[in-house]
């Protein structure tokens, strides 16, 4: 069902936890759907230099989550920006096609903490 | 690695001793009951043991009562299908329940949708199980037949059968219980509980798959489903599938001898289990009724947890389950069931059936117990649900 990544990520998920005092936060999905994502990302110099993520949901949900973390840590934000959900699965050697829409919301959860970080820093600018 | 195996309500291992009798019907004696020849009339005796065996457990009056199918779901398609089919011209109402398998839920939506019938779904209470005042409630003039599990195949509760049968009686509606959960598994018998049509199947209780039967009280009238031989008393045509329809037998045997050790023993079992997470887990959701209740069921939500994750978690431990979230029920929404009983979609999509069988022992349920709490919290670490409890 899941290819060797997808299980890696799920067993041994990377930057999961919690995060003291975030630059940017999001949370997509929703408990109805059974899928909600969370991440949270330190910023400096234009980089994200650290992210954390929880979810719940299903193994794809996990690994995905696990995956995207991964991927941006280190990035500058538009580098970043650029990651798809697609490209997340594609680097988990894709998944089942019924998780495609339903389970890999996890470049989105990372826009959305971008977003969080830059809305704040025009507040505070 | 350890292997345990509690998927029993999926399905169920073989028995040895039905593989062993199956055997010759494949290299012996692999003739088609229908032919006059010697070779034919083997496999006919074969066949005709094997209804006299279902015959005896579920206590039918005749073995011609039994219909061979290829399965549980085609029992329940021929029993909804072929009765209101036939019976059309007395009236188009059907009366079933929410909380029933989708052999039935979906057999009566396709005669809603497509054929003309109404259907009534009975609601259900937190324990998942249907009153019999709501039952007479639904009938009408046109109720021409009411189908109603015998036991619930996701949360385990036994439906008052006997009950229910007997308010159909009284106002003339004739009544089918899907029963696939049921036979083998405790004491069933169609006589005393009064109903008119039963389906069964005989994976469900180390029998082979692809095959099952239907009970149907004689005088019922029914439409064949599937059209061709005169096989069946031309109510299902199509080649016996001989070899089946003896594993079918013989598991029917070996359930009928061992039924109420076994039953006491699986029981016990399940009751072990149950305790077990209860004690050694917070926050967890029990399903189901406590007592009337499939001897091998147990099934508990896990808030704040997804069901797939758990399910990919205990799988990396050995541990055979299923669960009713959305991802394993193959739409966004998790199980109508767990949904019918008043769960939140959240909660529900938490939810583990573990399925015992004969074949499971105390040691492995000691070994779940072991594992499972440990599971549990390492995805509540996981899950935001949880942070914000």
């Amino acid at each position: 069902m899941y290819s060797e990544r997808v299980m890696d990520h799920f067993t041994n998920p990377r930057n999961m936890g919690d995060m003291e005092d975030p630059d940017g936060r999001s949370q997509v999905g929703n408990p109805t759907c059974g899928d909600i994502m969370e991440i949270a990302i330190k910023v400096e110099d234009n980089r994200i230099s650290d992210i954390r993520f929880k979810t719940f949901g299903c193994g794809a949900a996990v690994a995905t989550s696990s995956m995207v973390t991964e991927m941006a840590k280190n990035k500058t934000l538009e580098e970043a920006e650029k990651l798809t959900n697609q490209a997340v699965a594609e680097a988990l050697d894709g998944l089942p096609p019924v998780k495609m829409h339903c389970s890999n919301l996890a470049a989105e959860a990372l826009q959305k903490a971008i977003d969080d970080y830059r809305a704040k820093q025009n507040r505070e600018g | 690695m350890k292997k345990v195996y509690m998927d029993n309500g999926a399905t169920t291992r073989t028995h040895p001793e039905v593989l062993q009798a199956m055997e010759p019907f494949f290299l012996e004696n692999y003739g088609n009951p229908s032919s006059v020849h010697g070779f034919g009339q083997e496999a006919l005796k074969g066949t005709e043991k094997a209804r006299d065996e279902v015959k005896k457990l579920i206590n039918a009056a005749d073995p011609q009562e039994i219909i061979f199918t290829g399965g549980g779901t085609e029992a329940d398609n021929l029993a909804i299908t072929g009765y209101a089919m036939a019976n059309r011209e007395r009236g188009r109402h059907l009366i079933t329940s929410v909380v029933e398998h989708h052999a039935v839920l979906h057999t009566c939506e396709y005669l809603e949708k497509e054929m003309g019938f109404s259907v009534t779904y009975l609601p259900v209470d937190k324990y998942g199980m249907v009153s019999a005042a709501d039952f007479r409630e639904a009938i009408r003039e046109d109720t021409i037949l009411a189908t109603i599990m015998s036991g619930n195949n996701e949360i385990g509760t036994l439906q008052p059968i006997k009950e229910l049968a007997r308010v159909a009686r009284e106002q003339g509606v004739t009544f089918h219980t899907d029963a696939v959960q049921s036979v083998g598994s405790m004491p069933v018998d169609v006589q005393d509980w009064g109903v008119d049509m039963l389906s069964l199947s005989g994976h469900k209780f180390h029998g082979p798959k692809g095959v099952g039967a239907l009970y149907v009280r004689r005088g019922i009238k029914l439409h064949p489903h599937i059209h061709g031989g005169a096989q069946e008393k031309k109510r299902r045509g199509g080649t016996h599938n001989t070899p089946g329809i003896i594993g079918l037998g013989k598991a029917c045997e070996l359930a009928r001898k061992n039924l109420p050790e076994k039953e006491k023993e699986v029981s016990a079992l399940r009751d072990k289990l149950i305790k077990g997470i209860q004690d050694n887990i917070d926050e967890v959701v029990f399903n189901g009724h406590p007592e009337q209740r499939l001897p091998g069921n147990v099934n508990f939500c896990f808030r704040y947890i997804e069901g797939e994750s758990l399910l990919l978690s205990l799988d990396l431990e050995g541990i055979a389950g299923s669960s009713g979230s959305a991802c394993t029920s193959g739409s966004l929404d998790p199980s109508h069931v767990l949904l019918a009983t008043g769960l939140s979609h959240e909660v529900a999509h938490g939810s583990l059936r573990l399925t015992l069988s004969i074949f499971n022992e105390e040691e492995e349920i000691d070994y779940v117990i072991e594992k499972l709490p440990g599971i549990v919290e390492k995805l509540r670490q996981m899950s935001p649900l949880y942070q914000k409890s």
